[in-house]
Parts: C-alpha cells; sequence; structure tokens
C-alpha cells in the first residue's frame, strides 16, 4: 500500500518585493483528494511548484515521506527518485511538436528508464494502463495538435499516470474544460486518491472541488486562511473576505452547490 | 503531415542512401583511376597513382563530407529541440560565427600557413570561448531566453569581428582567402583534418545523444521535464558544450556550411513522429547524405574556379527552406 506523505512547513516566497507566500503550513497525505482553492494571484501556483521541488522557497520545508523512509527533506532525493513518486502537472501544458497520442504518453516514463535501454515491459504496462483509464485507446494514433482541449487535457493526465506516481501535483486541470470532461478528469484524480495515492489540485470551480474533494484548502494573499472539509471551508464569510462576492451556498446530500451571486465592494 | 514509416526502415533507407552516394563519390573525379584497387592499394600501404588519389584526395573528402554533415544535422535537431523552435540552427547561440572569427584571425595573421593545425586549433577555441561568453554573460541558470539573447549579442559580435579583419586585411590575397574561407569547402583536405574533426565530432555525437531522453521530455515544456526528473540545467549544459564543439570542428575543417542543421531536421521531422531524441539520429544521416551529395554536385563543376560547397548547401537549401514554410506554414501558425 503507498503511503507517501507530502508536507510544506512554515513556507514563505517573496518576489521582487512582493509576498507570494507567508508561512503556509500544508501536508498532503496517501488517500486523499485536496483542492487548493483562492482567487487569482494567492499563491497556488508557486505554493504547487514549491511542493512540486521546481521552485525554492526563500524559508521554510518542504517534506517528502516514502513507504518505509523516514521524513526526509525534497530536496535530498535525487530528480529521478522524487519523479518516481511525484508528478506535477502544469497549468496549460502545450506539446512543443505534435506527437503520436501514445508518445506524449510515453514521456511519463521518463524517471523510469534506464540507461542505453529501450522499453521496458512494465513500461508498455503502465502506458497501456494510462491510456485505459483515461479512455484514449481509441485516440492513441491521434496527433497532439489536433485534440479538443478535453482531450489534451486528457492526454496530459494520461501522461502523469503512466508514471505511477504516488503523489499527482495539478494546476488547474479542469480549466477551460467542458463539464463532461471536467467530471472525467475529477473522476480519474479521486479514483487515483481512492487508490491510495495523494493528489493537491488548484481549483476555481469551487462546486466541483466541494463535490469532489476530500479537503479544501483555500488560499488568500499567499496566507492559508482555512483548511478542512469543504463544507467548513466555504461558509459563506470565507467567500465574502476572500473571492470578494456574495454567493448561494446551499449543501444538500449530494455536495454543496455555490453559485457566485454579485461581487462585494 | 505525417508519415507512417518504421525508425528502423527510415535508418536503413538513410544508410543505404548515403552508402551508394559515397561509391559514387569515389568515383567520380578528373583522374580515371580503378577506385577498388586503388583503396586496396592504399589500405595496404602500396604506392600507386589510383592509392594516392582514393586514398589522399578521395577518401578524405568523402570522410570530412560524411562527419561534417552529420554533425550540422545532429546539432541542427538538438538545438530545435532544446528551443522548441523548428526555426532555430545550430549558430543560433554565436559558436559557428565565434569558430569562423578564431579561423579567420589565423589567416588574417598570416599563422594559418605556418602549419595546417592552427587554423582548426583556434576555430574550436573560438566556439568554445563563444559558448563560455553566452553563459557569463546570461549567467549559469539562466532562462533559455536569456541564453538566446546572450548568444544573439556574442554572434553580432563575432561577425562584427570578421567585418574587421577584412577591412584591414593587410592583402587582397588574405581578404581572398578569407572570403573563400567563409564560403565553405571540402577542397584540399587530408586525413589531418580528418584526425581532428572525427574524435572532436563523435565526443559530439555521444554528449548529444545521450540526451535524447531529455530532448524527448522537454516537448512538453521546462517545468514538465524537470518534474519527470531532468536536472535541466546540466542537461543542456551538456547539450550545448556538445553543440559547440561539434559545430567548432565541422567549422575548423570546412568553413562555414549553412542550413544543413536547419533544414535536414526540419525535413526529416515529420518521419520520426515529430520525436526530438530520434529526430538527432535521422538527422545525422541526413546531413551526411545531403554533405556527400552536394559535394558530388560541386566536383562536376571546372575545378579551376572551385564552386563552394557552402554556396551551393544554401542555395538548394534556402529556396527549400522556403518551400517547407510555405507548405506548412497552416500548422506552425
Amino acid at each position: 500500500m503507498m503511503t507517501t506523505t507530502l508536507s510544506a512547513q512554515q513556507v514563505s516566497f517573496t518576489r521582487d518585493g512582493n509576498s507570494i507566500l507567508a508561512n503556509a503550513d500544508l501536508t498532503l497525505s496517501a488517500g486523499e483528494l485536496v483542492g487548493l482553492i483562492g482567487p487569482n494571484g494567492a499563491g497556488k501556483s508557486s505554493l504547487l511548484r514549491m511542493m512540486a521541488g521546481l521552485q525554492q522557497p526563500d524559508s521554510g520545508q518542504i517534506y517528502l515521506t516514502s513507504q518505509h523512509d523516514q521524513q526526509q527533506l525534497l530536496n535530498d532525493f535525487s530528480g529521478r527518485e522524487r519523479a518516481q513518486l511525484l508528478a506535477y502537472l502544469p497549468q496549460q501544458e502545450t506539446p512543443a511538436w505534435p506527437l503520436h497520442v501514445e508518445h506524449l504518453v510515453g514521456l511519463g516514463r521518463a524517471p523510469w528508464h534506464k540507461p542505453m535501454s529501450g522499453k521496458s515491459s512494465r513500461d508498455k504496462q503502465a502506458i497501456e494502463h494510462a491510456l485505459n483509464i483515461t479512455e484514449l485507446q481509441p485516440l492513441r494514433q491521434r496527433i497532439v495538435t489536433t485534440l479538443s482541449g478535453g482531450e489534451l487535457q486528457r492526454t496530459l493526465l494520461a501522461r502523469v499516470f503512466a508514471g505511477e506516481p504516488h503523489i499527482i501535483l495539478a494546476d488547474e486541470p479542469i480549466a477551460a474544460l467542458d463539464p463532461y470532461h471536467q467530471l472525467h478528469v475529477m473522476e480519474l484524480l479521486a479514483e487515483h486518491a481512492q487508490q491510495g495515492g495523494a493528489v493537491l489540485a488548484a481549483l476555481h470551480d469551487l462546486s466541483l472541488a466541494a463535490r469532489f474533494c476530500s479537503r479544501l484548502v483555500l488560499l488568500h494573499h499567499g496566507k492559508i486562511i482555512a483548511d478542512g472539509q469543504p463544507i467548513d471551508v466555504l461558509t459563506t464569510e470565507n467567500l465574502e473576505q476572500v473571492y470578494g462576492i456574495s454567493a448561494y451556498v446551499d449543501c444538500r446530500d449530494d455536495g454543496v452547490v455555490i453559485i457566485p451571486r454579485k461581487r462585494v465592494l | 503531415m505525417q508519415i507512417r514509416i518504421s525508425f528502423t526502415t527510415l535508418i536503413c533507407l538513410l544508410v543505404l542512401a548515403i552508402t551508394v552516394a559515397s561509391a559514387i563519390a569515389l568515383n567520380i573525379g578528373l583522374a580515371d583511376i580503378e577506385v577498388i584497387n586503388g583503396l586496396q592499394d592504399f589500405f595496404n600501404g602500396e604506392q600507386s597513382l589510383a592509392a594516392n588519389v582514393v586514398g589522399q584526395i578521395r577518401l578524405p573528402r568523402l570522410i570530412l563530407a560524411v562527419v561534417i554533415g552529420a554533425t550540422l544535422g545532429m546539432s541542427g535537431a538538438a538545438m530545435q529541440g532544446l528551443l522548441r523552435n523548428p526555426l532555430a540552427d545550430p549558430g543560433v547561440l554565436g559558436v559557428s560565427s565565434g569558430a569562423a572569427f578564431g579561423a579567420i584571425c589565423t589567416l588574417y595573421f598570416g599563422i594559418a600557413a605556418s602549419a595546417w593545425y592552427w587554423l582548426p586549433g583556434a576555430a574550436i577555441l573560438g566556439a568554445l570561448f563563444t559558448l563560455f561568453m553566452v553563459y557569463v554573460l546570461a549567467g549559469l541558470h539562466s532562462s533559455m531566453l536569456a541564453l538566446i539573447l546572450a548568444g544573439t549579442a556574442m554572434s553580432s559580435i563575432m561577425v562584427a569581428l570578421i567585418a574587421v579583419t577584412l577591412n584591414f586585411a593587410p592583402s587582397l590575397y588574405a581578404m581572398q582567402e578569407i572570403v573563400f574561407w567563409m564560403l565553405g569547402s571540402l577542397a584540399n583536405r587530408h586525413f589531418d583534418h580528418v584526425s581532428i574533426a572525427l574524435p572532436l565530432a563523435v565526443i559530439s555525437w555521444l554528449m548529444m545523444l545521450s540526451r535524447s531522453r531529455f530532448l524527448d521530455a522537454l516537448s512538453l515544456g521546462e517545468d514538465s521535464a524537470r518534474s519527470l526528473g531532468f536536472n535541466n540545467h546540466r542537461e543542456r549544459g551538456i547539450l550545448l558544450l556538445g553543440i559547440s564543439i561539434g559545430v567548432g570542428a565541422c567549422v575548423a575543417v570546412s568553413g562555414a556550411i549553412g542550413f544543413i542543421g536547419l533544414v535536414i531536421p526540419h525535413l526529416l521531422r515529420p518521419f520520426v513522429g515529430y520525436r526530438p531524441g530520434r529526430l538527432m539520429v535521422a538527422s545525422a544521416l541526413g546531413g551526411a547524405l545531403l554533405l556527400v551529395l552536394a559535394d558530388i554536385l560541386v566536383r562536376q563543376f571546372d575545378s579551376a574556379r572551385e564552386l563552394k560547397i557552402g554556396v551551393v548547401t544554401s542555395l538548394i537549401g534556402a529556396p527549400f527552406f522556403l518551400f517547407l514554410i510555405l507548405k506548412t506554414r497552416s500548422r506552425w501558425a
């Protein structure tokens, strides 16, 4: 069973005199699908990049605890070891070349490649599995530049799954998708969490975040304002204070429904 | 445009074409000789007219055409993969101008004539110095954009310095020598040139080919490549050093031969499914083929006023490139 944990402790980051993140604490444990929410510029992308090891915080530490080991600094992992445990899906990743879908998905196997050898049978299995769960088998021979936005996002997600990571950090994975594809992507991420993995996803769609995430983390001006059950985080007070909106919040049996009504001046 | 052909088939076809072209290249020339006998005599160390013509004139020229074409083709593919841009060429960081300036200095001061190794040595130093300066200007951990800007600046400086040497050339003869050298040529090269170009070229091939996985991953962007476990700065450094050594070695023995590094990867990309790693191998073979063919063409003309091979590659390359752009512009738009 996978029990990898990723935690950011007292992480701060300043750029050009602007505080992007201030003493953020966030722990992501196995089995969780955590939604990172907050207005534009709240520091969601920066926090994700730091937790992915792509950006060094000015102060604070990121720890990664893998299956049997003690808590270890993320920086102490080699790039390859880190990539085997942790995958990062950037916001609006655009492939530079018109690759085939299956080749693009295969790129996710990079952390497992051994030098001077071709694709192993495990590589092939992982790629097939990723294509299957993302329902991309019919599209596997297509060229990625001819895909629709939803199909492309699914391909990029399949790339992440192909690497068989424990932890997935996704930056706005459902932005600019139609509702069908939004649901599809969220279902795939939720399934990954159910199977013992962990997902941290920056999200803007609050209703979907509340519907799928086991936990929400609300970020505002680089500070974590709230962290907990969706119903406790998405209060009318928080929405007014952080997003500057008054919203209709309804708790129902099948989740929380949020309808923004107007801006609050 | 997506062409279905297996990678192995493509490689076999290219190797076959190079073999055929090489056989033709060895068989044509002014002297009417038996090539097979000449080769046998040459490798057995026997002295004969055929052995001398084939071994001392045609064979080094052919080897250099293959090596230089392969290096330029592979460097172009590597640079385009690294910059994620089909319009990049190996000279984009100024290394070829730097190598040219180094070589021209030896022609300018007249030391090129004193020993054959001065010119290639200075060219390689010029290429490595340019790469070093690009890194000094841009900083070791800079973005790719900063490197390109620094490279463009270094390239301009080197071109300006070349203009200065031309302006103050000590004699008309020196000026002619510099200009002819800049046009790029494979004429009058011998095994000394092969011995300097081949080892450096092989080193540069190994450096580039060992990074093919990184170039594949880079198709997804810098952040994704890093998140897939690659140390981007290190990988990029090795690639750029490999490109510089390779291009430096090429310019050192043949002068500036343009357009191969730009056209060949562009032409072969659809055949390898646009995968940057595989494109490097295919482009190396394609570049070698093109340069051997261009050399055959060059040798069809009057030898008194030699047609420079760099002129031929540009003359074929530029219109062909324009054609490709027009044909594919909708896709890159």
